[in-house]
């Protein structure tokens, strides 16, 4: 992840100690890292926690809030892998969320050109105005979205959420877009340019297929904040055969007298798997960690 | 930046050859060049700046769920009415101590920890800890929401855990759900710190450290006086995004207590949904909202300043 892989050879060094010999130096270097790794081995077991009891969970009839082991019986998953409780709120999802995310990406590659190739006295004012609203909580917006969506009956409508999710990603994906637009060398544009290629040409022929990089690393963040968006979904969609999996988890949990937390947990794994097969391939192909870092550090 | 004269005669300008085959006028061929950004442009304007400017007329009116018939403008009742309204001010309090609790102290400090404690671990452990820590973040608001609410329950794994070491237990939802979902917020959202911290970090000049170190400091001193001044720039960022962040959640509170016991985790958010659902009151709720933007907005452009929008 965004750690740097040379060893360390700094120390932890007790202020009293004054000798300066290499071989007591080295055992001391090699005492605080034993201590660093213990330390940090019993934090994320402490961490890991929650997430074992939902795995340990979703494998018991008869799961309770204890964390214990029990005989292992996949009935749970059985029982939530029906049209009504996974498929149609995953599938829900996946056309609010893959829908919202191609639009962004898409008027966040369009966006992105002229900001980051050509001059203007707006570009400035624009670039702020973009920065500032990815800082905006769109939660305190969803109010007024909502009498917004009432007025003009918009209400319960799966493609109007779909783009106010676009929307609300949009800041975020065109700020990100254009940092890696700018890692492109223009020389290469020129080139085509003087062949007689437009400034569209221009972008899809030799742009994007030299930024792949950066397009997969928004389409996938994007995705993911998405994908977990409750809000959104909660306030604009009524109809349960409409809503994504993130609503239906809550109304899973609320809804229930004697919820069964086994069931709950075993959908919880299934609603959770594509995000996090998704940031893994970020991270492993791509060093996602490194990626984001960079570009919020501007 | 400095450049930013002519918008037309742009860098293409330059080129002799290329003007012949541009006969535009310049300020079509400005327009055109900046077509690519309408779709966007649209779209925000529609979807973000309309309901940002609702939101600033319907804060003054006493807009009901009902409907906008019996809507009139009110001046700033609903504001006058916010400040006077107990519950209001418990939520700041409530909002103010989530943030500081979750964020500022908590994932700031345990990120920044782990970062450090991290560069000096042995591989393996080093790769276990971040994968632990980013899986909490990379699950969804709700999944999330609903393993904190299992762990802080009281028959949970935390009060087995605390019954293990023979410390005093409780039912943790009950008699100090703000720090149950603060403390839910800081495992959520550590993973966001750590990681800004590690890039941070791994910029630091290891000279720089090192010459710290013969000339005597302690571990201790080198990190209070060396690495952290030089990581300050990233301290801050990451300070005024986590608190962006921090101001907005509502999932996980939400699926953890819904506000409750009674109004005990009732942050802004929730304050603010609770008036315009459950009481139908579209206008105090949107007053509401718009206090929170506004503080939004103020964090907002302290943190643009923060960054310099390089070469614009």
């Amino acid at each position: 992840m965004a750690v740097t892989d040379s060893p360390r050879m700094a120390a932890a060094r007790p202020a009293a100690s004054r000798d300066r010999t290499g071989r007591s130096r080295r055992s001391r270097v090699r005492a605080s890292r034993g201590t660093i790794n213990v330390v940090l081995l019993l934090f994320s077991v402490l961490y890991l926690v929650p997430l074992l009891w939902m795995v340990l969970a979703s494998f018991n009839a008869h799961a309770s809030f204890k964390l214990n082991v029990p005989s292992p019986t996949t009935a749970n998953f059985h029982h939530v892998l029906t049209y009504d409780t996974t498929f149609r709120p995953m599938l829900n999802g996946l056309l609010l969320c893959g829908g919202g995310t191609l639009v962004c990406v898409v008027c966040s590659i369009l966006a992105a050109y002229p900001l980051s190739r050509f001059r203007s006295r707006l570009r400035r004012p624009f670039l702020y105005t973009i920065l500032f609203t990815t800082g905006l909580p769109i939660t305190a917006v969803m109010i007024p979205v909502y009498s917004m969506f009432v007025q003009v009956n918009l209400i319960d409508s799966m493609p109007a959420t779909t783009l106010f999710l676009a929307a609300s990603a949009l800041p975020f994906g065109i700020w990100l877009m254009k940092n890696f637009m700018d890692g492109v060398p223009v020389v290469l544009e020129e080139a085509a340019r003087i062949d007689g290629a437009n400034s569209m040409q221009v972008l899809w022929r030799i742009v994007l297929p030299l930024m792949w990089p950066g397009v997969i690393v928004v389409t996938i963040f994007t995705f993911i904040s998405m994908w977990g968006n409750f809000f959104v979904p909660f306030i604009l969609l009524l109809s349960p055969e409409k809503l994504p999996a993130s609503v239906s988890v809550f109304n899973f949990l609320s809804a229930h007298d004697q919820t069964q937390y086994g069931q709950l947990s075993a959908f919880s794994i299934l609603y959770s798997i594509p995000v996090v097969m998704l940031y893994l391939i970020l991270a492993r192909r791509l060093g996602g960690g490194f990626a984001l870092g960079g570009a919020l550090k501007g | 930046m400095t450049s930013s004269v002519a918008p037309a005669a742009g860098r293409r300008g330059a080129g002799g050859g290329k003007a012949e085959r541009t006969p535009l006028p310049a300020s079509l061929a400005a327009l055109l060049r900046g077509l690519p950004l309408l779709p966007a442009v649209v779209l925000l304007a529609v979807f973000l700046a309309g309901p940002i400017g609702y939101c600033i007329y319907y804060a003054f009116t006493d807009m009901q769920l009902t409907g906008a018939s019996g809507t009139h403008f009110t001046g700033l009742h609903n504001f006058t009415r916010a400040f006077g309204d107990s519950d209001f001010t418990n939520a700041v309090e409530l909002t103010l101590l989530f943030v500081v609790g979750s964020a500022v102290i908590g994932q700031n400090t345990l990120g920044l920890a782990l970062a450090v404690l991290m560069e000096k671990a042995s591989k393996p452990v080093r790769s276990l800890t971040s994968t632990v820590v980013i899986s909490a973040w990379v699950l969804p608001e709700v999944v999330a929401g609903y393993l904190m609410y299992a762990f802080f329950y009281q028959e949970g794994s935390l009060n087995a855990i605390l019954h293990f070491l023979h410390l005093p237990q409780q039912n943790w939802l009950y008699t100090l759900p703000i720090l149950a979902v603060c403390l839910a917020n800081v495992w959520r959202g550590t993973a966001f710190s750590m990681l800004v911290f590690s890039a941070a970090l791994s910029d630091v000049p290891r000279e720089l450290v090192e010459a710290a170190e013969v000339d005597g400091a302690n571990a201790w001193q080198r990190l209070w006086r060396v690495t952290l001044p030089v990581i300050r720039r990233s301290i801050l960022t990451n300070l005024m995004l986590i608190t962006l962040q921090t101001l907005s959640v509502f999932g996980l509170i939400y699926t953890m207590t819904r506000g409750g016991p009674g109004n005990k985790t009732e942050t802004l958010p929730i304050f603010m949904y609770q008036q315009a659902f459950q009481n139908s009151l579209i206008g105090y709720g949107t007053a509401i909202a718009l206090v929170l933007l506004v503080v939004g907005a103020l964090f907002s452009v302290v943190y643009i300043r923060l960054l310099k929008v390089e070469d614009a």
